[in-house]
């Protein structure tokens, strides 16, 4: 997977003799400790080498890679980056996590009888461990005898083996099963998503031996059992498709990135007033404060100024706004032209429509604004006309489309213009300014508090 | 012809026609070349009753000599498309935004924590009330909370784990979701809390691999969902209707979201196969494609406008894609960012684009200057779902540490 590839990359590089970390033999008491390094080395070189400026951030980057197998710590069993002395040291290849291991019960069984064998203090087993141990014992009951000579056998092996070299190996061991048992309550960084399962190495999640024990026949199944074409290789159909596909594309006309970047530019600024967490609401968020009034204001009758500006952004911002549309819908009945925004209003709703009543509803907006003596009777150019009869003879969610498309350039370009230059918005986009003015006067003259409202 | 012309004149004469009928490669010689006999084991071509005929063999020849020069056509067309394209990239995002204004230090930290889960948190969506979410969960159960009191308000229990996809209905009335059950089923919700809501389940859409994501469309009557099986659907509610696929992508589709225009029919969608696909609802057509990413494309989200739409991937980098210029405009990525982004979403002004990372943590980016504003910590496990609210005061996100989070 990607990210175990990005890891080993940088594990690799730590590791690196001149542009890695220090990595050496740390004597101690009696004995010496080999291959180590300390936390703060590891911060201090995820922070040169990662570009990371702060502490923090080094050691929780650290830490996941840590908690992913890909170095630990020399004695604890919690795998994370600590940015001080304590000693690290890097796990061995064998044991990566891109492996895919699945390690088995008996594996860990085999580990587990293993290191009470050893008979070392430092190599005593952890309460969790003890636990589980004994979990296993009463599991494993039957086969307890093939585990222990396993384990027998394995530890024979690791006595003929170099001392400092069975410490690192013991050491990485150990880690190796904090990621596939962690400590009760720490993270399984082993747990995969569901859905990328199909695409790992081992996708049935065949479990092998750590130990290079024979197959004991069973195989564990991945839950989605169907197995994946993933990305299908491309028919003939498939590459035909998708020259049509590219062809379409070469004719579209497209914008440049500098009027692109002025666009989006002019339209994050436009909105930064209403962004809640660019521009703190009036009277306060209600997450931050627990107070809900934010909520109620907007709920209320009474649209605020700020919203009634929003409606002059665009068409479609007053119409969003319910509010907005009431008002707009009043003025166009004052102007005799209503039945354009009804129009709209009823093929929107008509898209919304379940499949069953899609039909009767296409023909009673047909009745009503477009046949011969319709009582809301719209203006349509001659084009569009003959389209959207022709489109009812089968009638669906999307017979109106072209015809929508042109009520609503119209209104855009004609009624809406002059709706933010009627009376009826402009007095409710100043409303608030001349509560203001008077109460400004009035503090003026005679020092009184106003609070008209209008 | 498989033979040389003087074996088989000799086996004609020698032989009768039904030793011949047998595939003579196993009298002969073993079947290697792909080319002259269909690639079937040799135990099989025993029980063959009529031999690979030589046009037959020939037309396959063709045939991948035609795909082959297909596909170089296809190549072709792609670098011309680069080509023409690049020419209109005179410029970038993060240069013409030098002149806007840097926003300045945030303070985001969270304002609820909400614990009910029994386990990992894959999916969540908010009602348009602005307040109550709904959330679903790898234990099969589906919770609707009112997030501002922390309330439970509503569970169900679905009959199966992995709850990928869960979405609140515009009017507030009712919740789908689905997963490992390859459905998208939809509940009214009750306001009697003693109903069983599990009665009244409704199952609308039928994939034929896991369900990744679903939406409601303007309104409660449609849905619109995503599957493993690589493809998009537009469901009718009431009858359970398929009123329209959506095929291109070539692997499993991850997410979706539609545009939010009030008169646009268009959805983008994002897959395994590292592409985002733009499509016309009506038609079932995918009108624009994009493939810059370096793996699976976990989510797309549209940009306030609806000219652009913002992606997080597994490759550990988020792109903004601009419709009108038909390209890749800006990516965020940090070299000390190498875990994948499960979910994106902008706040209200597009100004701001949130992450939530596999790395447990949500990066803030931003969108114009192509900076990271803040990293914000406190899972303490994967974020696997992040949405802003509708009123963009706040973003919740949802974890596999089994807890959501609203942070503001």
């Amino acid at each position: 997977m990607i990210v175990y590839r990005k890891i080993e990359d940088i594990v690799t590089r730590i590791q690196d003799e001149t542009e890695g970390v220090p990595i050496r033999t740390v004597k101690s008491f009696m004995t010496k400790i080999p291959s180590v390094v300390t936390g703060a080395d590891i911060v201090q070189w995820l922070m040169k080498n990662l570009s990371i400026e702060d502490p923090a951030e080094a050691m929780h980057i650290g830490s996941l890679i840590a908690a992913q197998g890909y170095f630990f710590p020399i004695s604890d069993h919690v795998l994370s980056l600590k940015d001080d002395g304590t000693f690290y040291r890097f796990q061995a290849p064998y044991f990566w996590p891109s492996n895919c291991w699945e390690p088995e019960n008996t594996d860990y069984a085999i580990y587990l009888c293993k290191r009470t064998m050893q008979n070392k203090t430092r190599l005593e087993l952890a309460d969790y461990e003890a636990e589980n141990l004994a979990r296993l014992q009463r599991a494993f009951a039957r086969k307890w005898e093939f585990i222990y000579m396993q384990a027998e056998a394995q530890v024979k092996i690791d006595r003929k083996k170099d001392k400092t070299e069975r410490k690192i190996l013991d050491s990485q061991e150990r880690a190796f099963w904090d990621v596939h048992r962690p400590v009760p309550g720490c993270v399984n960084t082993t747990e995969m998503d569901i859905r990328k399962c199909r695409r790992m190495k081992n996708p049935h999640r065949v479990k092998k031996s750590v130990y290079g024990l024979a197959e004991e026949g069973t195989q564990s199944q991945s839950p989605i059992h169907t197995p994946s074409h993933h990305c299908r290789k491309g028919t003939k159909e498939d590459v035909e498709k998708e020259i049509l596909f590219l062809n379409t594309q070469l004719d579209r006309h497209c914008m440049k990135m500098s009027k692109v970047a002025e666009s989006l530019i002019t339209y994050t600024e436009q909105y930064m007033e209403y962004d809640p967490f660019v521009t703190a609401p009036e009277p306060s968020n209600p997450w931050t404060s627990d107070d809900p009034s934010f909520w109620d204001l907007e709920a209320s009758k009474e649209p605020s100024q700020q919203r009634v500006k929003k409606w002059g952004f665009s068409l479609e911002e007053a119409l969003k706004d319910p509010a907005g549309q009431e008002l707009f819908l009043k003025f166009l009945e004052s102007e005799f032209s209503s039945e354009n925004l009804r129009f709209w209003l009823a093929v929107q709703d008509l898209k919304r429509m379940p499949q069953q009543e899609v039909a009767q509803r296409a023909q009673d907006i047909w009745t009503e604004f477009l046949a011969e003596g319709a009582p809301s009777s719209i203006n349509l150019d001659s084009h569009s006309y003959e389209r959207t009869s022709q489109n009812l003879k089968d009638p669906g969610r999307y017979s109106y489309e072209d015809a929508q498309d042109h009520i609503y350039k119209l209104m855009k370009s004609d009624s809406y213009t002059r709706f933010l230059r009627s009376n009826v918005y402009q007095d409710l986009l100043m409303a608030r300014k001349k509560v203001c003015v008077i109460a400004c006067r009035n503090i003026e003259g005679e020092m009184q508090r106003c609070t008209l409202k209008f | 012809m498989i033979y040389p012309p003087h074996v088989e004149y000799f086996l004609k004469i020698v032989f009768s026609e039904t030793i011949l009928r047998m595939c003579p490669h196993l009298l002969l010689w073993p079947c290697e070349n792909p080319f002259r006999c269909r690639s079937l084991p040799a135990q099989r071509k025993i029980y063959m009753r009529s031999p690979p005929i030589p046009e037959m063999a020939t037309q396959e020849v063709q045939l991948n000599e035609t795909l082959a020069h297909l596909k170089t056509e296809s190549e072709t067309l792609k670098s011309k498309l680069e080509e023409e394209r690049a020419k209109l990239h005179d410029v970038e995002l993060h240069q013409v935004a030098e002149k806007v204004e840097g926003l300045g230090q945030f303070v985001m930290k969270t304002r609820r924590t909400l614990k009910g889960h029994g386990n990992k948190v894959l999916c969540m969506d908010w009602c348009k009330d602005k307040r109550r979410i709904v959330s679903s969960s790898q234990d099969g159960k589906v919770i609707v909370w009112d997030a501002f009191t922390t309330n439970k308000e509503h569970a169900v229990t679905m009959p199966c784990t992995w709850v990928m996809a869960c979405a609140y209905a515009p009017s507030g009335c009712a919740v789908a979701c689905g997963g490992l059950d390859n459905k998208c089923s939809v509940y009214p919700l009750s306001l009697d809390k003693n109903e069983n809501l599990a009665a009244k389940k409704k199952s609308v859409a039928m994939h034929t691999n896991y369900l990744s994501a679903c939406s409601f469309t303007n309104s409660d009557m449609q849905i619109l969902t995503s599957s493993g099986d690589g493809t998009c659907a537009l469901w009718d509610v009431e009858s359970g209707q398929l009123l329209q696929s959506f095929h291109g992508h070539a692997a499993d589709v991850l997410c979706l979201d539609l545009a939010p225009s009030e008169t646009g029919n268009t959805f983008v969608s994002g897959g395994c196969d590292k592409k985002a696909n733009v499509w016309d609802m009506r038609s079932g057509q995918c009108i624009q494609s994009f493939e810059t990413h370096e793996s699976d494309i976990n989510s797309v989200r549209y940009y306030p406008s609806g000219d652009a739409f913002a992606s997080g991937s597994d490759d550990a980098t988020c792109r903004l894609y601009d419709l009108r210029a038909d390209r890749e405009v800006a990516i965020y990525s940090k070299e000390s960012i190498i875990f994948g982004v499960s979910s994106v979403d902008f706040s209200l002004s597009g100004r701001l684009l949130f992450g939530g990372y596999n790395d447990y943590t949500i990066n803030v980016w931003d969108v114009l200057k192509g900076t990271r504003v803040s990293i914000l910590f406190g899972h303490e496990n994967r974020v696997s779902t992040l949405r802003v609210s509708p009123d963009g005061t706040a973003f919740c996100t949802g974890s596999w540490d089994h807890t959501l989070r609203i942070w503001a």
